[in-house]
């Protein structure tokens, strides 16, 4: 990085500290924050779609799809998540490759399960084994985005599914009244007050997403545990950085990194659900 | 079926380092993955019941800490609790063991009278008392502010009538004020022990290494998953045994919850409202 850093063997004290923070590794390092990063803000959106879709279909008149709904919002009633979060991206990876298989390779007559082994010809690997660094790391982190967006978009449709619950049933007879159809009610009627409800619940899911992100290492994607155990660990004379184990520092970088995103987090959350409550006839709303 | 029993002698006490030492490798069969993970839920339960057993005191400790008008007393308290809910728990377990790592090695011994016992610092880097301590400090935080609360909402009435009765100090708290707070407590606290229960899959797959290969029920499962490349037996096996033990910690929960209630009018009796889902904090 800097013109100085060209022996670090020969640095000392802030110089050799400057030099070593600013390796390419450790802006992998810095790098992997934006990953977190990324994925919060993109697991939030896709969990709430998730939520949504499962919060109406279980609402849904069709029998099936009311069915498949609980189903979906049951799912993580009693499970540890990290069950989840270890099954979906392997059995989403397999039933990929399997379709592929069937689609891209149906003159292949042996079986897909063979035994203890699991065999699909080389044109339906994903990604395939030509393909580049990159694509391997998207196609990772996109299996990891979807195992977050599934878990905690069953989360979320609880959180909704109560919400709607919660909108008094005298607004929805009052839509009726006025002759709305059952869309109607639900677009103009139910989905604008359910918020009000689902506030404490999403802003309670918020939290819990940003401390499960550090998950995303268990899935093996390279973000900032693996950085932090990666360089943390104990470097030789043959590196061009020797020190110690340093992996409780790197850890508690961490720590404050998360303890401060939540602290921001939830003072933001705070301030919105006082303006929120404003002018609602609720005990938080008459105390402002 | 008889084989089936040879395995459960062979691999049930696996998880704690009895019977068989090679884990099945090849041809691994139905009830191998049932006895195994159930073996690994030793630990799970374990862990648990500890950290929720040690974890109880402290957090009314905490409760009160938080809750004191003292400076000194208020601000650990409020901080530790922080900390604790502050950041994932996944991160605690490597904080924790990175920094157990680097204590020096040292060893004391105590004498209990019959045998003596060296208490050495190796064994913080050891699950069985490192992983312990991090989720008995998770769960005081975490209950500390279910208690925290409860112990706010205890009603003024219930404060006066004490007063009026002449009870002070430390009767006042053990006669009124705690099996109030406790009974308010209760609800939430019973989703604090099923996710303890939950948290505690977390362990072999953070910081803390299985030794051995004696490991904790997700451990084993993901054994078999590596092993026979299909994860839709063991994991819906982990699944099994976990809605089993939360049910039966709803069970015991219930009867406790009637027990602090039992003195109310029914329609006053505070239910059990079980969380529809435990995410991992």
């Amino acid at each position: 990085m800097f013109s100085y850093c060209v022996d670090p063997k020969t640095l000392e004290g802030l110089m050799w500290l400057s030099c070593y923070v600013t390796t390419a590794k450790h802006m992998s390092f810095y790098y992997s924050f934006f990953v977190v990063m990324g994925l919060l803000s993109l697991a939030a959106p896709l969990a709430m779609a998730f939520g949504f879709a499962g919060a109406t279909a279980a609402r849904s008149s069709l029998k099936i799809v009311r069915a498949f709904g609980k189903g979906y919002l049951a799912m993580i009633r009693g499970i540890p998540d990290i069950v989840f979060f270890l099954f979906i991206p392997i059995a989403l990876d397999q039933a990929f490759e399997y379709l592929r298989h069937k689609v891209l390779c149906s003159d292949v007559t042996e079986a897909v399960r063979q035994g203890n082994d699991f065999v699909v010809c080389a044109a339906a690997k994903l990604p395939l084994n030509t393909a580049s660094e990159w694509v391997h790391d998207i196609y990772g982190f996109s299996l990891a985005l979807l195992a977050f967006g599934f878990v905690f978009g069953a989360f979320a449709g609880n959180v909704l599914s109560g919400a709607m619950a919660a909108v008094p049933k005298a607004q929805i007879e009052t839509g009726e009244a006025y002759g709305f159809s059952s869309s109607q009610i639900f677009r103009r009627i139910l989905i604008p007050q359910m918020w009000i409800y689902a506030l404490p619940g999403l802003s309670n899911l918020w939290m819990i997403l940003i401390k499960a992100t550090p998950l995303l290492f268990l899935l093996g994607i390279e973000d900032i545990v693996y950085w932090a155990k990666e360089l943390g660990g104990i470097k030789t004379g043959v590196y061009e950085y020797p020190h110690p184990d340093w992996r409780a520092w790197y850890f508690g970088v961490l720590m404050i990194f998360y303890l401060s995103l939540t602290y921001l987090s939830q003072s933001v959350l705070d301030k919105l659900s006082t303006r929120l409550s404003k002018g609602q006839a609720t005990m938080a709303g008459k105390a402002v | 079926m008889s084989s089936c029993f040879q395995t459960l002698s062979d691999y049930g006490l696996r998880s704690i380092g009895y019977g068989e030492r090679l884990l099945p490798k090849a041809d691994i069969t139905l009830c191998e993955q049932f006895v195994l993970i159930g073996s690994g839920m030793i630990w799970n339960i374990y862990f648990a019941i500890l950290a929720l057993l040690f974890g109880f005191f402290f957090a009314t400790v905490l409760a009160l800490g938080k809750n004191s008008k003292l400076f000194l007393l208020n601000a650990p308290c409020r901080a530790f609790i922080f900390i604790f809910r502050g950041s994932p728990l996944f991160i605690q377990f490597f904080f924790a063991y990175d920094l157990f790592v680097l204590l020096p090695r040292l060893g004391v011994d105590i004498d209990l009278g019959f045998l003596v016992v060296t208490v050495e610092t190796r064994w913080l880097t050891k699950a069985w008392l490192g992983a312990l301590i991090v989720l008995f400090f998770n769960t005081s935080a975490y209950a500390g502010e279910i208690f925290y609360g409860a112990l706010r909402a205890v009603p003024s009435q219930d404060l006066e009538s004490a007063d009026a009765f002449g009870f002070t100090g430390i009767k006042k708290f053990r006669r009124i004020i705690w099996p109030t707070m406790l009974r308010l407590a209760w609800p939430s606290y019973t989703n604090e022990a099923i996710f303890m229960f939950h948290a505690t899959t977390l362990v072999f797959f953070t910081g803390f290494p299985a030794w051995q290969q004696k490991g904790d029920a997700i451990y084993y499962a993901s054994y078999f998953a590596d092993k026979t490349f299909n994860p839709f037996v063991p994991y819906p096996i982990v699944g099994f045994y976990f809605i089993l033990l939360t049910l039966i910690i709803i069970g015991l929960f219930g009867l406790i919850n009637r027990q602090l209630n039992k003195h109310l009018p029914t329609n006053e009796r505070k239910r059990l409202k079980i969380n529809k889902y435990n995410l991992i904090r």
